[in-house]
């Protein structure tokens, strides 16, 4: 069982409130593009490249706003992708130190065992074309659950209360026909 | 030095908090999204409340700067973009961040996640210059009230603060009314 909705609520609010207070809102989404440029940087070495004036890229996605994107992924060591490394850890510890998911849920999440039962393949290749969507569309809208629906909305930005309602319009209704069983 | 300690601190609490609030959870997206079970909205209505009101208190007491504040642009790319990850959202049970959490946790759904969502981001990084031609990129970093500091266009003249600090107690209290389901057993049926 999760924390209580109240303290849970505070604690994740007080996380958001810590980060903009030491340093920005929380952000995750925009780390899979410098993650992708790291990678693919290595194979093709033209990619990015560093100017007089910072980082370009052969890429118009990467070489936007002066090249900011090209300069993280030079340069990984920076607050947003440590940020993104140390949230991976930290939910990591946190699941094992409430004692692990178990083997069975690791395998297949149990609201879809009790809607497709036990079909770990079927359920990989959702999740992979799932994935897949959220991550377009995260970066056309330029920021995904963290970035505009949380941050956004707690900082009265239009921009987080549009991509709520475009996130929640389609989700609930795919939820409904896809998840009858609750699990 | 200090940038990566602080990343290292809020990202690991941010995570953790992440974790046992259930939100890695696709159960828990699940039964949110498909509403028969509100308790995780509850928690994330009630967290963006509070960071909300202390945020826009503590710029109005000067002990928060305004500066770290970072209000993205809204376009109508904006909302294509929400209908596509709402998508994704409901089908795999997963966002960017916690399904970067749910595979920490092994979860090995998520580890196809994230492939497909590298996957993704790079199909975007590639078909950019075509959105951005299209002019559906284009908008102004709006808020709804005028933020004292910043140069933020503002939708009204009300004081942005003000307006910060109230919707935050409007998220709050919106968790407090939300009923624990709106759909399947349990729901008590309207009388005739």
């Amino acid at each position: 069982m999760p924390l209580n909705w109240k303290s849970g609520g505070l604690l994740l609010g007080l996380v958001f409130f810590a980060a903009v207070l030491l340093v920005k809102p929380i952000g995750v989404s925009t780390q899979f593009v410098i993650f992708d440029a790291i990678l693919a940087d290595m194979v093709l070495p033209d990619l990015i490249t560093q100017t007089e004036e910072g980082y370009t890229s052969t890429n118009a996605y990467l070489a936007k706003s002066g090249g900011k994107y090209a300069k993280n992924a030079a340069n990984p060591l920076n607050y947003s992708f440590i940020f993104v490394l140390a949230m991976m850890l930290g939910a990591g510890l946190s699941a094992w130190l409430r004692g692990g998911l178990g083997a069975e849920e690791q395998r297949v999440p149990a609201i879809w065992r009790a809607n497709y039962g036990d079909t770990p393949m079927k359920r990989y290749a959702v999740a992979f074309l799932g994935g897949f969507i959220v991550l377009y569309g995260a970066r056309l809208a330029g920021g995904c659950t963290s970035g505009h629906m949380m941050s956004g909305m707690m900082q009265t930005a239009v921009s987080g209360y549009v991509f709520a309602a475009g996130a929640f319009a389609a989700a609930i209704p795919v939820s409904i026909m896809m998840y009858r069983q609750e699990g | 030095m200090t940038t990566i300690l602080l990343a290292l601190i809020i990202g690991a609490a941010f995570g953790a908090a992440l974790d046992r609030i259930g939100a890695t959870s696709p159960n828990w997206i699940g039964r949110m999204l498909s509403l028969t079970n509100l308790h995780l909205m509850k928690t994330i209505m009630m967290a963006i409340g509070t960071g909300s009101v202390l945020m826009f208190a503590g710029q109005m007491l000067g002990f928060v700067d305004v500066g770290h504040m970072s209000v993205k642009t809204a376009y109508v790319g904006v909302f294509i973009g929400g209908l596509m990850l709402g998508t994704g959202w409901a089908m795999a049970g997963y966002c960017p961040g916690t399904g970067l959490g749910a595979a920490a946790a092994g979860r090995k759904d998520a580890f196809f996640f994230l492939a497909g969502g590298l996957l993704g981001a790079a199909a975007y990084m590639v078909s950019y210059p075509m959105w951005n031609n299209s002019g559906l990129l284009n908008g102004q970093k709006l808020t709804l009230g005028t933020i004292p500091g910043t140069d933020y266009p503002a939708l009204s003249a009300l004081s942005g603060d003000v307006v910060g600090i109230v919707l935050g107690f409007v998220f709050v209290l919106v968790a407090f009314a939300l009923p624990d389901r709106l759909r399947g057993e349990g729901v008590p049926v309207p009388a005739e």
